[in-house]
C-alpha cells in the first residue's frame, strides 16, 4: 500500500521525524517500507558519506526554482500551431512561457483569463524529469529558442515533477494556492510503499498507519470528523436491504446522494490518489477510493436513478445471497462472468448488481451522466472474497481489503466518509440516514491481561499503567480490575479473540508497541528437556562421512520428476502423483535415486571421472493414504580411475571391482563384517554378469554393478560403463550389527601363502568361506593376492592366490601352520575339487 | 720388521686419501687389512719369530691395524658424507609439478550449511528431530493455526497431491519443516501427558512451494526449524538463542534486529535481521543497501499450536523459528541463482 505522507499528517503531527525515521519505526513494528518515493520534499542527499536504509526513489524540488505561479494570459505562438504562450506571474515577475500542454491548448487565444489558472512553474536552473523521455530522465531548464520565442522555463506536467506517469497536460492547482509560494511547501510529499501482512488488513488505510505511528510515537491520533449536512427525503423510505445468509454478509450500508455535478476533484486529492497509486476519475469515483484508502472500508457507488428505473420507479429492495452454481455476471469491465455458489451477488428485483466485494456490474455503473448516487458499504465473509478474486483473477484494492478481512463497523465509517467527500467535492446533497442492516454483529473481544502475563510470555516487567498506555495509543479501552487489566478490543480489529489466544494476541500489541528492539535478550532458564537423539539421523551423516572419505561427491536432486524420466533405467507402474505440477517433468515425487543421479552424470559427462551418491528418501504411494518414503541410498562412478597428468598418460576406466571396493569399505567403516555378494541377472539395468547383490543377515540391502549397456545409451554419455548401487538404508540400518574391538596381539604373526587351482565356475567368495571356516579362530585374515589363467593350468581353470595369516594367543609354531594348511588344502580338494599348485 | 710394518701403514693412508668412493674404499680394505694383505702376512708369520721380537712386533703390528682400520672408518664416512651431499645437490625435484592426487569427496554445500547451523544448535542443546516430506494439509496447516482459505495460505503456495476427495484435508508436499513442531510435541507430551516434558529440538529437512523455477525462487529447499517448549519461556529468551544463535553463526560482532512480523504459527512473531555481512552494514546489492540481511522468521510459539502439540498454552510456552541453509550460503558467497543447489554440476558442486 502506498502512503502519502501528507495524507499521514492530516490525523498525526509528524514533526521532528524524518521521512526515513518513519520509515524504521513501521518497519520494525511490521508495516515494512518497500520502498521511498521522494515527490517534492527534499530526498536525503547523504553527502557526509551515509546512505538511504530504503529503497529510494524520485525527486525533491527546489524551493526557489519550482514555484506556484498563475497564468494569466494565453497568446497563440506566432510561428507554431501546437503550441501556446503564457502570461504567468510567479509572485515576483511577469514571464512569458511556452507550452504544448493540451490542457492549455483550448484556451489558446483567450488572451487575458478572467480567473488566473494556478499551476506549478519550474524556472530555469530547476531540475526536474524530461516529459519526454521514456522512463525517468532528469533534466535541468537551460535558455532555448523554440520556433523563435526564447523559451528558459516552464509549467510542469506531473511527469515531469515525479508525481506520477501523467504527461497529458500541466498541472492546473487548486484555485487556494498561493502565488509564489514554493511548490514544496505547498504540496511537496513523500510516498511509503508499506507491505500489508496478512494479519495487518486493518492498516491497509492511511487511517490505520497513522494509528500505529501514533503507537510508535507516543503521539495524539486525531481522526477525520465525519460530518455533512443532511436534507430532503430519508434513504431508508426509498430503498431496503434484504440479507440472505449472515456468514456472507454480516452488514449492508446504503446511503444516497443528490443532484451531484460530476467533475474533476480537487487537484490536491487528484495528486494524492496518484500518489496512492490509484487513477482518479471522477469526484464521485474519487470520494470512493479516497474514502477507502482513508478508512480501509471498499465502497461501491451505484446510479441511483438506473436502479430506481429498474425498480420500475418502486421503492429499491437491494439483496445480497451466494450465487447458483453456473449463474452469471457482466462485471463493469465488460466481461461475461460465469459464477459458482463461493461467489456472492449484490441483487435488486431485476437481477444482479454486482460481485459483491470485488467488482461492480456494467449497468448501474456511475457515468458522466449520473446525478443521483446510492453509496454502499458492506462487510463480507473473507474466504468468500478470496475465492472469488481468485476464481475470477481480479486483484483489486476492494478483494485485497475484504479478502484478509474488514471489520461490519467499518461498514458505517466508510460510507459517512464517502458521503461527506462527495458532497463536498460535487455539491451533491445527502438525504438524511443510511440504510443498515446488520444482522451479524461481531462482539468486541475481552481479554485480561495480568503484568505476570506479560513477564511470563514476554519476560519484561510492565506496570499495568504502561500496558494500558501502550494499548490505548491502539485504541484499546483498557479498565483497571484487581488483578490486572480487562482490555477490550477496538471495533475495527477482527484479529483480537478471547482467551489464552485473546492473550497472545493483546500481549503481541503490548510488544510491538514497546518495540521488540526494547525487550532484552536473555538465557533461557527453563529445566533442560530429556536428552533423546536422533540414531537414524546420526547413522546417516555416518554414512555421509564414510562416501566423502572415499572420494564421493554428495549430489541433491529434485525430488520431482517424471514417470519418462525414470523409465530409461526402471519402470515404476505407480507414483506419488501432483495435483498441480508446475511442468510435465516435474509431476510426480521420484521413486528412484538411480535416475536422477544419471541424469546428473549425463549433465557432467564432460568431467574425465564422476563419482557420486545421493542419500534421501523415494516415495512410495499408498492408496488414499501417505505414501511410504523409505530412505535410499544411490553411489554412481564413472570415467577414469586415475586423473590423467604429467605423469599419468592413460588410465583404466572405472570398473566392478572399483564400485566393489567402495562398497566394502563403507559397510566395513559401518563395522558390518559378514556381508554375502550374490550374482544376480534380475536387475534388469544392470549387466547381468556384473551385478551382484548385498546381502546382510539374508537380507538384501543393496544391488550393484555395471550398468547395463543398452541402458547406459539412452543417456548421453560417454562410453565408459557406469558403474552403479543402490542401497535400502532403513534395511541396511536394521541388520546394523553389534560391533566389538579385538586385541592387538603382541605375539607375531605367521605368515603363509597358498595357491589352488580349480574351475572357473567356482565363485571366489566360496573358496575364501572355505578357507576361513576350516582356519578357524586363528586363521585372522585371508588375502586374495593373485588370480591367474593360463593354458599351462588347463582351459576352464584358474588359479587363485590367498595370504594366510595366522595369529593365536599363544606363540604358534610352523608346524601348528603347517597342520592347518594340510586341513584347508584338503577341504578345498574335497568341497570344491581344487588342487594344490605347487 | 718394525720398518716394514711402518711402510705398510705410511703406504696404505698415503693411498687412503686419493680415495673417493665405496668401490675403492672396499678394495683398499681388502688391499690393507684383508685377510691376504701384506699386514695379515705379518700376523701369520708371528709364530715364526723369536720370543722376544714376537710382542714387539705382535704389538706394533696391533696398532698399524687399530690405525688402519680407523682411518678407514673415518676415510668411510668421509666418502658417504661427499656421497650424500653430492646426491642432495643433485637430486633437485621441479617442486611446481602438479602432486599426485586422489579423489576429495565432498559434502553437497546445503548439506555442509545443515550441519554448520545444527553443530551449533547441537552445542545450545538442540536435538535433531526429523519428519515425513509428504502430509496431510491437516499438519501443514490446521494444526499450525492455519484454518483451510486463510489469507496466510497465499504467503505458502503448496504443491498438492493427487490423492482423490479428500475435502478439507488433502496430502500435500510440507511448504515447511513445522508439521514436525506438532509430531514432535505429540511425541513428548505421550511420554507424560499431565506433565509433558520440556522440547528443545531442531528440524531440518527438505520443504517444497509451488514456484516457477528462476534464479530467484525455487521448488524446493531446505529449511531449519528450531522449537522450543518450557514452561518459563520467555520472548526475551528467544531473543537471546537467536541473538547467540547470530554471534556463532556470523561473527561475534553481528548486530542483529527483530522486525515484527506475521506467521498463523507464532505470535508475536518476527524476523530476525543480522547486519549485512557483505558491506558491515554501510550498505550494497546483496543488502539491497538496507544494512541488513533478512536471516530468520520467529516468534512465540501460537497457543492453539501449543494445544494442538498436547501442551497446554495456560502453564506452556515456547517459541520456534526457521531458517534457509541455502539463502545463507547464496549470501555469504553471492550466489546470484538458487537453480546451481539442485542443478548438481560438478563446476558449482567442486567449488564447497
Ligand atoms: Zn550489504
Amino acid at each position: 500500500m502506498k502512503v502519502p505522507l501528507s495524507w499521514l499528517k492530516d490525523y498525526i503531527d509528524l514533526d521532528g521525524y524524518t521521512v526515513e525515521d518513519l520509515a524504521r519505526m513501521l518497519t520494525l513494528a511490521g508495516l515494512e517500507v518497500d520502498e521511498i518515493k521522494y515527490a517534492g520534499l527534499p530526498m536525503p542527499t547523504y553527502e557526509d558519506g551515509g546512505r538511504h536504509e530504503f529503497k529510494t526513489s524520485g525527486i525533491g524540488w527546489d524551493r526557489d526554482k519550482i514555484v506556484v505561479a498563475e497564468i494569466r494570459e494565453v497568446n497563440p505562438h506566432p510561428n507554431a500551431d501546437k503550441l501556446t504562450l503564457l502570461d504567468l506571474f510567479d509572485g515576483e515577475k511577469e514571464q512569458v512561457v511556452l507550452t504544448g500542454a493540451p490542457n492549455i491548448f483550448d484556451l489558446k487565444g483567450t488572451g487575458k483569463l478572467p480567473n488566473p489558472l494556478k499551476v506549478a512553474y519550474a524556472k530555469e536552473g530547476s531540475t526536474i524529469y524530461d516529459g519526454h523521455a521514456d522512463g525517468l530522465v532528469l533534466t535541468t531548464l537551460k535558455r532555448a529558442k523554440i520556433r523563435g520565442v526564447e523559451s528558459y522555463s516552464m509549467v510542469a506536467s506531473e511527469k515531469e515533477l515525479g508525481i506520477s506517469e501523467e504527461h497529458e497536460g500541466i498541472i492546473l492547482l487548486d484555485d487556494d494556492a498561493p502565488v509564489g509560494m514554493p511548490l514544496v511547501e505547498y504540496m511537496g510529499d513523500a510516498v511509503l510503499s508499506i507491505d500489508i501482512l496478512p494479519n495487518m488488513a486493518r492498516n491497509a488505510s492511511v487511517i490505520g498507519v497513522a494509528r500505529e505511528l501514533a503507537a510508535l510515537t507516543g503521539r495524539e491520533l486525531r481522526k477525520p470528523i465525519i460530518d455533512y449536512k443532511a436534507e430532503g427525503e430519508s434513504v431508508e423510505k426509498l430503498v431496503s436491504i434484504e440479507i440472505s445468509d449472515p456468514e456472507l454478509n454480516p452488514r449492508f450500508v446504503l446511503g444516497l446522494v443528490r443532484d451531484v455535478e460530476i467533475k474533476p476533484s480537487p487537484y490536491k486529492i487528484q495528486r494524492r490518489l496518484r500518489l496512492a497509486g490509484i487513477r482518479p476519475i471522477s469526484n464521485v469515483v474519487d470520494a470512493t477510493n479516497y474514502a477507502m484508502l482513508d478508512q480501509g472500508e471498499p465502497l461501491h457507488a451505484f446510479d441511483y436513478d438506473v436502479l430506481k428505473e429498474r425498480a420500475g420507479r418502486k421503492n429499491i429492495k437491494i439483496s445480497t445471497r451466494a450465487a447458483k452454481d453456473g449463474e452469471k455476471i457482466k462485471t463493469l469491465d465488460g466481461v461475461d462472468r460465469k459464477l459458482t455458489s463461493s461467489n456472492v451477488l449484490v441483487l435488486d428485483e431485476k437481477g444482479s448488481l454486482s460481485l459483491a466485494g470485488v467488482m461492480g456490474g456494467l449497468e448501474t455503473e456511475v457515468t458522466d451522466k449520473t446525478k443521483n448516487i446510492l453509496l454502499e458499504g458492506a462487510a463480507w465473509n473473507f474466504i468468500n472474497i478470496r475465492k472469488t478474486a481468485k476464481q475470477h483473477n481480479l486483484p483489486s484494492e476492494a478483494s485485497f481489503r475484504f479478502s484478509r478481512g474488514v471489520h461490519p463497523s467499518l461498514a458505517e465509517t466508510g460510507v459517512k466518509r464517502g458521503l461527506q467527500l462527495m458532497a463536498e467535492w460535487s455539491s451533491g446533497k445527502v438525504a438524511p440516514g443510511l440504510v443498515d442492516e446488520y444482522p451479524l454483529q461481531p462482539k468486541d473481544s475481552v481479554v485480561e491481561v495480568t503484568t505476570k502475563d506479560v513477564k511470563r510470555l514476554l519476560g519484561i516487567d510492565l506496570t499495568v499503567e504502561k500496558i494500558s498506555e501502550l494499548l490505548t495509543h491502539l485504541e484499546f479501552k483498557c479498565e483497571t480490575t484487581k488483578v490486572g487489566l480487562r482490555v477490550i478490543a477496538p471495533p475495527h480489529r477482527l484479529d483480537i479473540s478471547e482467551g489464552v489466544v485473546g492473550l497472545a494476541d493483546v500481549l503481541e500489541e503490548v510488544a510491538r508497541s514497546y518495540g521488540f528492539d526494547n525487550i532484552p535478550e536473555t538465557r533461557m532458564a527453563d529445566t533442560l528437556p530429556p536428552q533423546i537423539g536422533n540414531p537414524v539421523h546420526e547413522w546417516e551423516e555416518r554414512v555421509r562421512d564414510l562416501l566423502v572419505s572415499l572420494g564421493l561427491q554428495e549430489i541433491v536432486s529434485y525430488r520431482m520428476t517424471s514417470s519418462e524420466r525414470e523409465s530409461r533405467v526402471v519402470s515404476h507402474d505407480e507414483y506419488v502423483v501432483l495435483a498441480n505440477p508446475i511442468a510435465p517433468e516435474r509431476s510426480v515425487m521420484r521413486r528412484s535415486l538411480l535416475a536422477s543421479a544419471l541424469e546428473s552424470i549425463e549433465k557432467n559427462s564432460r568431467a574425465e571421472s564422476i563419482s557420486l551418491f545421493e542419500l534421501g528418501p523415494v516415495f512410495e504411494p499408498v492408496k488414499n493414504a501417505l505414501p511410504n518414503e523409505p530412505r535410499k541410498l544411490v553411489l554412481v562412478m564413472t570415467g577414469l580411475r586415475q586423473s590423467l597428468s604429467w605423469d599419468v598418460g592413460d588410465s583404466p576406466n572405472f570398473d566392478f571391482y572399483d564400485m566393489k571396493g567402495r562398497i566394502e569399505l563403507l559397510l566395513s567403516g559401518l563395522r558390518y563384517t559378514d556381508v554375502i555378494y550374490i550374482p544376480t541377472d534380475s536387475r534388469p539395468f544392470l549387466h547381468p554378469g556384473k551385478a551382484a547383490e548385498i546381502i546382510v543377515d539374508d537380507k538384501i540391502v543393496g544391488v550393484f554393478g555395471e550398468l547395463h549397456p543398452l541402458v547406459r545409451d539412452k543417456y548421453e554419455v560417454g562410453d565408459a560403463p557406469i558403474l552403479a548401487a543402490e542401497f535400502d538404508l532403513d534395511v541396511l540400518r536394521s541388520v546394523s550389527p553389534t560391533y566389538g574391538i579385538k586385541a592387538v596381539a603382541d605375539v607375531p604373526p605367521i605368515l603363509e601363502d597358498i595357491a589352488v587351482i580349480l574351475d572357473e565356475a567356482v565363485p571366489a567368495s566360496k573358496v575364501e568361506a572355505l578357507i576361513r571356516q576350516t582356519g578357524g579362530k586363528v586363521l585372522t585374515a585371508v588375502k586374495l593376492f593373485d588370480v591367474y589363467r593360463d593354458e599351462k593350468i588347463g582351459a576352464g581353470k584358474k588359479s587363485l592366490a590367498y595370504n594366510l595369516t595366522y595369529q593365536s594367543d599363544k606363540t604358534m609354531t610352523d608346524a601348528d601352520a603347517a597342520a592347518i594348511r594340510k586341513k584347508i588344502v584338503k577341504r578345498l580338494e574335497h568341497e570344491v575339487g581344487a588342487k594344490l599348485r605347487s | 720388521m718394525l720398518d716394514k710394518l711402518n711402510e705398510i701403514e705410511k703406504t696404505a693412508l698415503e693411498s687412503l686419501e686419493a680415495i673417493n668412493d665405496q668401490a675403492a674404499l672396499e678394495a683398499w680394505r681388502v688391499a690393507n687389512v684383508g685377510r691376504s694383505s701384506p699386514l695379515m702376512g705379518i700376523f701369520s708369520g708371528l709364530g715364526k719369530l723369536s720370543k722376544e721380537e714376537k710382542p714387539v712386533v705382535g704389538q706394533a703390528a696391533n696398532r698399524v691395524r687399530v690405525a688402519l682400520e680407523s682411518a678407514l672408518e673415518e676415510r668411510a664416512q668421509a666418502v658417504k658424507n661427499a656421497a650424500l651431499a653430492k646426491s642432495l645437490e643433485e637430486e633437485q625435484l621441479d617442486v611446481t609439478l602438479p602432486g599426485r592426487r586422489v579423489q576429495l569427496g565432498r559434502l553437497h554445500p546445503s548439506t555442509q550449511q545443515l550441519r554448520r547451523v545444527m553443530a551449533i544448535l547441537a552445542d545450545m542443546g538442540f536435538q535433531v528431530y526429523t519428519s515425513r516430506e509428504v502430509e496431510t494439509d491437516e499438519m501443514n496447516f490446521q494444526m499450525l493455526n492455519f484454518p483451510p482459505n486463510h489469507p496466510a495460505r497465499d504467503m505458502q503456495d503448496t504443491f498438492f497431491v493427487d490423492a482423490g476427495e479428500r475435502g478439507d484435508n488433502p496430502i500435500l508436499l510440507r511448504t515447511h519443516t513445522s508439521p514436525g513442531q506438532i509430531h514432535a510435541m505429540r511425541e513428548y507430551a505421550a511420554t507424560n501427558p499431565d506433565n509433558p516434558p520440556p522440547i528443545r529440538i531442531a528440524l531440518p529437512g527438505m520443504c517444497f512451494r509451488y514456484e516457477q523455477i528462476t534464479a530467484r525462487s525455487e521448488i524446493q529447499f531446505n529449511q531449519v526449524e528450531g522449537l522450543v517448549v518450557g514452561e518459563n519461556i520467555t520472548f526475551a529468551d528467544l531473543k537471546g538463542t537467536l541473538v547467540d544463535f547470530a554471534h556463532r553463526m556470523f561473527g561475534q560482532d553481528a548486530r542483529t534486529r527483530f522486525r515484527a512480523s506475521y506467521f498463523p504459527f507464532t505470535e508475536p512473531s518476527a524476523e530476525m535481521d543480522v547486519e549485512c555481512f557483505v558491506c558491515r552494514g554501510k550498505g550494497c546489492s546483496v543488502c539491497k543497501n538496507s544494512g541488513w540481511l533478512e536471516i530468520l522468521g520467529c516468534g512465540m510459539v501460537h497457543p492453539v499450536v501449543l494445544q494442538n502439540g498436547g501442551y497446554d498454552p495456560k502453564r506452556y510456552s515456547g517459541y520456534a523459528w526457521g531458517m534457509g541453509p541455502e539463502r545463507q550460503l547464496m549470501l555469504r558467497y553471492k550466489i546470484d541463482d538458487i537453480r546451481y543447489f539442485w542443478g548438481n554440476d560438478l563446476r558449482f558442486l567442486e567449488q564447497f
